[in-house]
């Protein structure tokens, strides 16, 4: 394994939310003690429902948002204050790109003046070669001069989402964080822009933070996999170990729930509850409530995310160690 | 047996665009039909167009049968019995698919009132009867409120008892799980299977998602275009795809165990309805693409007792996929 | 609950403070109501006389503490024209005021409405533009052009009605027409779209789906989500009940409210005008917190936030 690019130690968030106009203001733990590392060119997939905060984790690791709590270190480097001269310079490292292409761009200008626009605002290269860069931009999307000169409005949602990453490849990059970039797309559409974006990764030794609730886009595109439930990493392991032997009974349950072609419901787990809601949060493992296989000790001590064996680490009270991971899959 | 519902030759333009090309599909009692194809296929629109439910420019013809009557261009007080009473729908975004106004009561009881023989506290039970079904939990207390207390899991089942109060023969679901997380659409899905299999009801499923609609149908339909392009058990279709389309989603579907292998995504985009081309509608993103394809459009032709493909390079299509996967 | 009217009613007493205060610099600075009402040619101490009586020559700020004073006290001023209270001057003309803009209010309601829900449901046809195409003008011509056009045809030309002043009932008839066509106009345009929006909703869909005939689903499901965009018009409309006539009773020298504002204001008489200005504001104030609570009874999003509290 590489030296780490992105090395996040326990940042936690919260947020003081009303419920309604009136209400009293809760505090919401959006991201509570996550911890991360992410190697030089590798992806890590952080999967989760809504409320997990997946995509806070994401914006707190760009640096778009400060965590009340914890740190986040990019190159060796803690990140720099924003605003500095120092930060900029960073920020040109690392870019973003969301699921909604279309809210991403402005609909009023030609795309290849958007995919330009980083080169003017860090003053990259001569005008001659910004133009260059441009073209070669659109070719690593696989899109022609042609789609540049276009609009966003003229563009499918797929072209849409290669001018967002040949926008964000610009600067050249370090790390790209994805928040769900093909969520909104038809599955042969999702397809190339996942192909591409792995094409993208080798040829320009990116490194990613790949956020989605999709368990197989996640797969196909991670090296390592994190699981997010109520602001906490609940399992956290390699990619097709997984996915293949979950051992956390909420990983268990999201992949039971993944349905699969050539193959029917027999023996799924379906779980009882609603979708966990951020401003209540359980005591003890966020997670017992909903669980199958919750003890009394759940509802009261809050697991911690510990190692089982292999490259896995777990927070469940149930799994622990290498031995009863052994009796697990078994 | 005659089927329950038949829809032959169902055409739909959009002022002048055709949506529709003539589609033909058969549901039989108490069957599980999946629906698929990518957005804009008319996967949809072919059920709301035998439902009468498009916006009045749509010019829509061929024939829609429900146990041999014919729905298209039937008065109103007929479509008004069949929808909601013998043929039920629910939709994708639950959380704007109920009046956000009306409580949860009013709602329910709308429908029992216009389908059922029931009065008074009648009405009253069996709501509650069906809350209860559906597992909306404190259902005595949950009917007088409204839905935006309710989550969007509950807004669905809410949705499908909804659905269920008019007794239906079909409930057409249309993308019913999209809009929610993933443990909850495993909750929507079971719940769905359970009740069709009580009440012996036939169900069209239609979904993006070919994983949900494998798992939940008997027998899928793949659409393109506004045209279906392959009809076959499920079974059978994800094991052996013989429209080069068909084949190709399959493909393009990352798997979720096994060796990881590189994604055969389909090239290019979907047409625009406006635009297409002659021909088969998906030659111009088809690997096996050759001259005959670009004359005349296929025709659904039947190839075994229960699969049906649009393609005339259907043979090389199989042949091909059969050499790789022996390779 | 009671921290939302709070609020609501904080900000209501801040809007009128802040009305209030700008009409009184404004009518300070510009022009001498002594020069005004005496003329130029009176004497420089009748003048300063009658500067020191309104107390004109004391500090602005002055003025204007003692004039809140008054106010909290109940009290606000006399005219400087017949030294009568300015409220009573004020009160006098309402009656007249409210016999054009009440009936206008009831026709605007009754045209308008049921226009825009038509023009909605039967988007495209000939009468949705017709309806379209007279709200577009009854909204974009001002209501003195309007006026004008009424007096030319109905007064000059066919001679039925008469051009202005308040003898009889005939008279009014010119007056509420104008007031009339621009709000129904205004307000078919905004049913319409309000009701557009609603129709293109999922729900909608729903409802059909379930059987639900038609007419059905207009009345029991488009219509009380239309109502609620709807209503935010109709409290501009009752706010303005008061002052909404200014232009048209200036036209057909009706003796209303608005004429004595305009009146008030060539005269620099301060003490009305602020009253009047004072009344339209406590009147908009009160229809738009109507308008909340009303918002609070039509949409149950908004009450379940309510009761929270």
């Amino acid at each position: 394994m590489s030296a780490p690019l992105v090395e996040v130690s326990s940042i936690s968030r919260s947020y003081s939310m009303r419920s309604g106009m009136f209400g009293r203001a809760a505090a919401v733990h959006a991201v509570d003690g996550v911890s991360l590392t992410i190697p030089k060119g590798e992806t890590l997939g952080l999967v989760g429902e809504s409320g997990s905060g997946k995509s806070t984790t994401g914006r707190i690791v760009l640096g778009l948002e400060a965590p009340d709590r914890g740190d986040v270190r990019f190159d060796g480097k803690p990140m720099a204050t924003p605003g500095t001269q120092a930060w900029r310079a960073q920020r040109s490292r690392m870019q973003m790109i969301f699921q909604d292409p279309l809210g991403a761009l402005d609909r009023r200008l030609p795309v290849a003046t958007q995919i330009r626009e980083p080169l003017d605002i860090h003053g990259l290269g001569t005008p001659a070669e910004r133009d260059d860069r441009v073209r070669e931009l659109l070719r690593a999307v696989e899109l022609t001069p042609a789609h540049g000169a276009r609009y966003p409005g003229a563009l499918s949602g797929g072209q849409r989402q290669r001018v967002v990453l040949a926008r964000a490849l610009a600067t050249k990059p370090d790390f790209l964080v994805c928040d769900e970039p093909v969520s909104a797309l038809d599955v042969s559409i999702q397809a190339q822009v996942v192909n591409l974006l792995a094409d993208l990764q080798a040829q320009l030794s990116l490194t990613l933070l790949f956020i989605s609730h999709d368990l197989r886009v996640v797969r196909q595109i991670s090296n390592t996999v994190a699981v997010m439930y109520l602001g906490r990493i609940v399992e956290i392991g390699s990619a097709d170990d997984l996915f293949a032997h979950p051992e956390h009974p909420y990983t268990q349950a999201l992949v039971s729930a993944s349905p699969a072609p050539g193959r029917r419901s027999a023996g799924r787990i379906v779980l009882a509850g609603d979708p966990p809601n951020p401003a209540a949060r359980p005591q003890g493992c966020a997670f017992h409530p909903r669980c199958p296989r919750a003890i009394a000790r759940c509802a009261a001590e809050v697991p911690a995310l510990s190692a089982v064996g292999g490259d896995r680490q777990v927070a469940c009270h149930l799994v622990t160690g290498p031995q009863a991971a052994t009796q697990d899959a078994a | 047996m005659a089927p329950l519902v038949s829809i032959q030759g169902l055409n739909v333009a959009f002022g002048g665009v055709p949506v529709l090309r003539g589609v033909d599909l058969a549901l039989g009692k108490g069957e599980a039909l999946g629906l698929v194809g990518e957005s804009g296929s008319g996967k949809s629109v072919t059920w709301l167009a035998a439902l009468g439910l498009l916006p009045r420019h749509a010019k829509v013809t061929g024939s829609v049968r429900l146990d041999g009557r014919e729905l298209l261009g039937a008065p109103a007080s007929e479509l008004d019995e069949v929808r909601g009473g013998r043929v039920a729908m629910i939709f994708q975004d639950p959380a704007s698919a109920l009046n956000p106004v009306l409580t949860i009561r009013k709602q329910l009881c709308e429908t029992l009132a216009l389908h059922r023989d029931l009065s008074g506290e009648a009405v009253k039970a069996e709501a509650l009867r069906l809350l209860n079904l559906v597992g909306i939990p404190d259902a005595v207390r949950r009917l007088s409120a409204y839905p935006h207390e309710f989550s969007g899991g509950q807004v669905q089942r809410i949705m499908i008892a909804m659905a269920l109060a008019g007794n239906p023969d079909v409930l057409i679901a249309d993308e019913p799980t999209t809009a929610l997380d993933a443990t909850i659409q495993a909750q929507i899905l079971e719940l769905l299977s359970t009740i069709r299999r009580e009440m012996n009801m036939a169900m069209v499923l239609i979904s993006h998602d070919l994983g949900v609609v494998a798992e939940n149908c008997d027998r899928v339909a793949v659409m393109y275009a506004g045209r279906i392009v392959e009809q076959a058990p499920a079974s059978q279709l994800f094991a052996d795809p013989m429209h080069p389309y068909a084949q190709g989603l399959i493909g393009a579907l990352p798997p979720l165990d096994g060796p990881r292998r590189r994604l055969t995504a389909i090239p290019g985009t979907v047409p625009d309805p406006a635009h297409l081309p002659d021909g088969c509608a998906f030659a111009p993103r088809c690997p096996l693409a050759a001259e005959p394809c670009r004359l005349a459009v296929p025709g659904l032709a039947v190839i075994a007792d229960d699969r049906a493909v649009a393609c005339v390079r259907a043979e090389a299509s199989r042949r091909a996929l059969l050499g790789i996967a022996a390779e | 609950m009671g921290r939302y009217f709070a609020i609501r009613i904080g900000r209501a007493v801040l809007t009128i403070v802040l009305v209030v205060t700008f009409a009184f610099v404004v009518l300070r600075l510009s022009g001498d109501p002594a020069l005004m009402i005496l003329g130029p040619e009176a004497p420089p101490e009748v003048l300063a006389a009658f500067r020191k009586a309104w107390g004109l020559d004391d500090p602005i700020w002055f003025q204007y503490l003692d004039y809140f004073g008054a106010i909290a006290k109940g009290e606000l001023g006399r005219s400087m024209r017949d030294g009568r209270p300015a409220i009573q001057l004020v009160l006098e003309r309402i009656p007249a005021t409210l016999a054009l803009t009440l009936p206008a209010f009831v026709f605007k309601v009754a045209l308008g409405i049921p226009a825009g829900i038509y023009a909605a449901l039967h988007r495209g046809s000939g009468i949705d533009r017709a309806v379209m195409m007279t709200a577009v003008a009854g909204f974009t011509v001002p209501s003195f052009v309007l006026a004008l056009v009424l007096v030319l045809v109905f007064a000059v030309q066919l001679g039925w009605l008469p051009s202005g002043g308040q003898d009889s009932w005939r008279h009014a008839i010119l007056p509420i027409a104008t007031l009339s066509l621009g709000g129904a106009a205004v307000l078919a345009r905004f049913t319409r779209s309000a009701m557009l929006e609603v129709l293109g909703q999922p729900y909608i869909r729903t409802a059909s789906a379930k059987g639900v005939p038609w007419r059905k689903v207009v009345t029991s499901h488009a219509l009380p989500n239309a109502a609620i965009p709807t209503v935010t018009i109709l409290g501009f409309m009752v706010g303005s009940l008061i002052a909404g006539a200014v232009v048209v009773e200036s036209v057909f020298s009706w003796p209303g409210v608005g004429r004595l504002l305009v009146v008030a204001v060539a005269n620099r008489d301060l003490a009305v005008v602020q009253c009047i200005l004072l009344l339209v504001a406590l009147t908009m104030v009160t229809s738009n917190l109507i308008v909340d609570f009303l918002y609070g009874f039509l949409d149950p999003r908004l009450r379940a936030k309510g009761a929270h509290a």
